[in-house]
């Protein structure tokens, strides 16, 4: 299998992602997207750093991990937080924004 | 020495000023009135005596004694200071002269004036003494032409220093705008003239005229735009108009003002500039045509005022275009000469009418009458005066009228000539007319007075300077002025001014009597008995009528029925005036005002529409919600990849 398989994958995964960030009402579903997009990026790193063999994108896929879960962590913080003060986490609902 | 005479300029031009800033800055002092007063007639008369040394100690040569002003590009474009010649020191003389009898005069005049009017009256006066020297001793035209504009500043709020009273403050307003008219005149010219020959210094010009090296191209243009500014300043034809409203004003002012120095400076900027005059001789040819008919229309108008102030205004007019048609015939010495005689001799006619009028309480000549035994003094030198200004010999206006009348007539100019003759006759008419009635016959006043007090007027109103009315019969109407029914002489305050100027007015008469020098053309042999004899010809009339009553004072003016009608409306040239701004100048910014408010207006309405309609439609893709701008973000960095992709490759 050669590189664009990979990246293909990466690109399908991403578009899941993204969709599922754009279309989601729940914003823990919106929070799983943004996950999704972030490891179709770690896809891409990684098979990149295999098919160039430098090693520097394996590494950086690791500091995104650790960072990924932080961002997780602090965004179901935030979801709680929101869902304390609302009394809902449906994202249509929150328009306080509008023009 | 000839440095001395700079110095003594300086110091006569820097006094009023000094006194100026003081009254000006220091505000407790103004506010005490007759303090301030006196302290500006102290420094008034200190410039007195500095501009009589200038004069005694001036050579016949020009000095100058200037500072650098104007920087541009490393060189002086103008200089400030004083050019000091015989012209400029004589000027001197009589400007501080007659300033320092009206700040004199003044004090007694408004003594019931409220003490803050009085410091600012005297503030006002300081800057005039000021700006008016500083424009006759300026060396170069922008000089001249900041003083010329701060005179004008200072005739506006003078004239409307009651400026409570609407025609006070209309008169001013008017003055200021009709002379500004002429000014915007003069600065063209100055402005054309420094293009012409790269110099607004007046001693530069005059050699550069002299040699001939001042291109005479479009000269006409120039010189006729710097006398539309003497046009404005000295009431000409047709800017007349403003100067017989000017006597809205204190009558003090007026004898300032409006007769002896700010009106002529019109005059004396033409005498400053005779030699470039000199080089156009078709703009000389207008100053004389212009000058003639200005001395004849406002000696017809003289003659049917029942204001004593208004009359003398219209024949200050009339002496105006005297002066001018001397200049232009070519005899500006002439025109100057006059213009120092007139000066003595209207300030003292005012200052004059001033002390009659504070005496009546009135300015109408049918409410006067034998005030020569109740104020005996008042009416000799008013008498001197009159004389004077008719051109009777032995007194101040005969030599120089009669100079100025044989010069036109050297010019050949017969029509001015005889237009300037005709005012002579009707300038002996309308004096006369005036001191028959005021100062002889029966006092006609009673009858108002008792008018008066059955109207139970209130008496202790300051003298009254009101716009008169133009007929008896409303004259008779309006007689709620108070009017004390013993009018007495003025005090000795008032008197000492009247007396010094008629001193004057006569020694000058008799001194250039018996030591007169040649004018450089002999006049005709005829010409003095004709001059005298019709000066006589219209005292001898003025006498008839309004003295023996030989003559019906109706009947003489039913023969000359359309044309006095015509005087009474003024020759219809304020109406003119009113024609002009209603239907010319409104009628345009009515047009001028549909174009702002309809095309450039509408313009910017539908602009602003269109974005308002636009905004309210775009907000409409502001949801508020994230995941619609992600979703935004997502499509526009794609279309961005795909723009990258197709267009750019």
């Amino acid at each position: 299998m050669g590189l664009q398989a990979y990246l293909l994958l990466s690109a399908v995964v991403f578009c899941i992602g993204l969709f599922g960030v754009t279309t989601r009402r729940n914003t823990i579903g919106i929070l799983l997207g943004i996950e999704l997009m972030m490891n179709a990026v770690n896809i891409n790193l990684v098979a990149f750093a295999r098919f160039t063999g430098n090693a520097a994108g394996m590494v950086f896929t690791v500091f995104t991990i650790c960072i990924t879960v932080t961002e997780a962590a602090i965004g179901l913080a935030l979801v709680i937080l929101l869902f304390r003060v609302r009394r809902t986490v449906m994202a249509d609902h929150l328009d306080l924004l509008k023009g | 020495m000839m440095t001395d005479a700079g110095l003594h300029a300086l110091i006569a031009l820097l006094l009023p000023a000094f006194s100026f800033l003081v009254l000006a800055v220091v505000a407790p002092l103004r506010r005490l009135g007759r303090p301030a007063a006196w302290f500006s007639i102290l420094c008034a008369g200190g410039s007195f005596g500095a501009a009589v040394l200038a004069w005694n100690h001036g050579g016949p040569d020009a000095l100058r004694l200037v500072w650098p002003w104007l920087p541009s590009d490393g060189k002086t474009l103008a200089d400030v200071g004083v050019l000091v010649d015989p012209t400029s020191t004589i000027m001197l003389c009589l400007v501080s002269l007659v300033a320092l009898l009206v700040q004199v005069y003044s004090l007694r005049y408004l003594h019931d004036e409220p003490k803050r009017a009085l410091g600012r009256y005297y503030t006002y006066q300081s800057l005039f003494a000021f700006s008016m020297m500083g424009l006759t001793l300026a060396p170069n035209l922008l000089q001249l032409f900041m003083c010329w504009e701060l005179v004008g500043l200072c005739s506006y709020l003078l004239i409307g220093f009651w400026y409570q009273r609407p025609a006070a403050a209309r008169a001013a307003v008017k003055a200021f705008w009709i002379t500004k008219a002429g000014d915007v005149g003069l600065l063209i010219g100055i402005v054309l003239l420094w293009r012409q020959s790269g110099t607004f210094d007046l001693t530069e010009l005059h050699s550069l005229a002299a040699s001939g090296a001042l291109p005479l191209a479009g000269l006409s243009v120039i010189t006729f735009c710097i006398y539309l500014g003497a046009m404005g300043k000295s009431a000409q034809f047709p800017l007349h108009v403003w100067l017989p409203d000017a006597m809205e004003g204190p009558t003090p002012v007026s004898a300032l003002i409006h007769a002896a120095t700010m009106v002529t400076a019109g005059v004396y900027l033409l005498v400053r500039t005779e030699w470039l005059f000199a080089l156009t001789p078709d703009v000389l040819l207008v100053v004389a045509w212009i000058g003639a008919f200005t001395a004849l229309l406002a000696a017809v108008l003289a003659c049917v005022q029942d204001d004593i102030k208004r009359v003398l205004a219209y024949s200050t007019v009339s002496q105006l275009g005297y002066m001018m048609t001397a200049i232009g015939a070519g005899a500006a010495a002439a025109g100057f000469f006059h213009l120092l005689t007139h000066g003595l001799f209207k300030a003292l006619l005012f200052l004059g009418a001033g002390s009659v009028i504070h005496a009546v309480g009135s300015n109408d000549l049918p409410r006067m009458g034998g005030l020569a035994r109740r104020m005996p003094q008042t009416a000799i030198v008013f008498i001197i005066g009159t004389l004077s200004l008719a051109g009777i010999p032995l007194f101040g206006g005969y030599l120089s009228k009669e100079e100025i009348l044989g010069a036109v007539w050297a010019g050949g100019l017969p029509g001015p000539f005889a237009m300037l003759m005709l005012v002579a006759f009707l300038t002996a008419f309308y004096m006369f007319r005036v001191v028959f009635l005021a100062f002889f016959g029966a006092p006609a006043s009673m009858a108002a007075v008792a008018h008066a007090t059955a109207h139970g007027t209130t008496p202790a109103t300051p003298p009254r300077v009101a716009h008169a009315a133009l007929r008896h019969e409303t004259v008779a109407e309006a007689a709620h002025v108070n009017e004390p029914p013993h009018a007495h002489e003025p005090p000795a305050t008032m008197l000492l001014p009247l007396w010094t100027l008629a001193i004057m007015t006569m020694a000058v008469g008799i001194y250039f009597t018996f030591s007169h020098v040649e004018a450089e053309a002999a006049p005709p042999a005829w010409l003095t008995p004709g001059a005298v004899g019709v000066a006589l010809a219209g005292l001898l009339l003025a006498w008839l009528t309004y003295q023996k009553h030989a003559i019906d004072a109706g009947s003489l003016a039913a023969m000359f029925g359309p044309i006095r009608s015509a005087a009474i409306a003024k020759f219809w040239i304020d109406d003119l005036f009113e024609a002009i701004y209603e239907y010319a100048l409104l009628g345009f910014s009515r047009i001028v005002g549909w174009i702002d408010r309809y095309l450039v207006d509408g313009v910017l309405n539908v602009m602003s529409a269109w974005t308002l309609v636009l905004g309210d439609d775009l907000r409409g893709i502001q949801t508020g919600r994230a995941q619609d701008y992600v979703y935004g973000v997502a499509v526009g960095i794609l279309a961005l990849v795909l723009l990258m992709r197709l267009v750019f490759a």
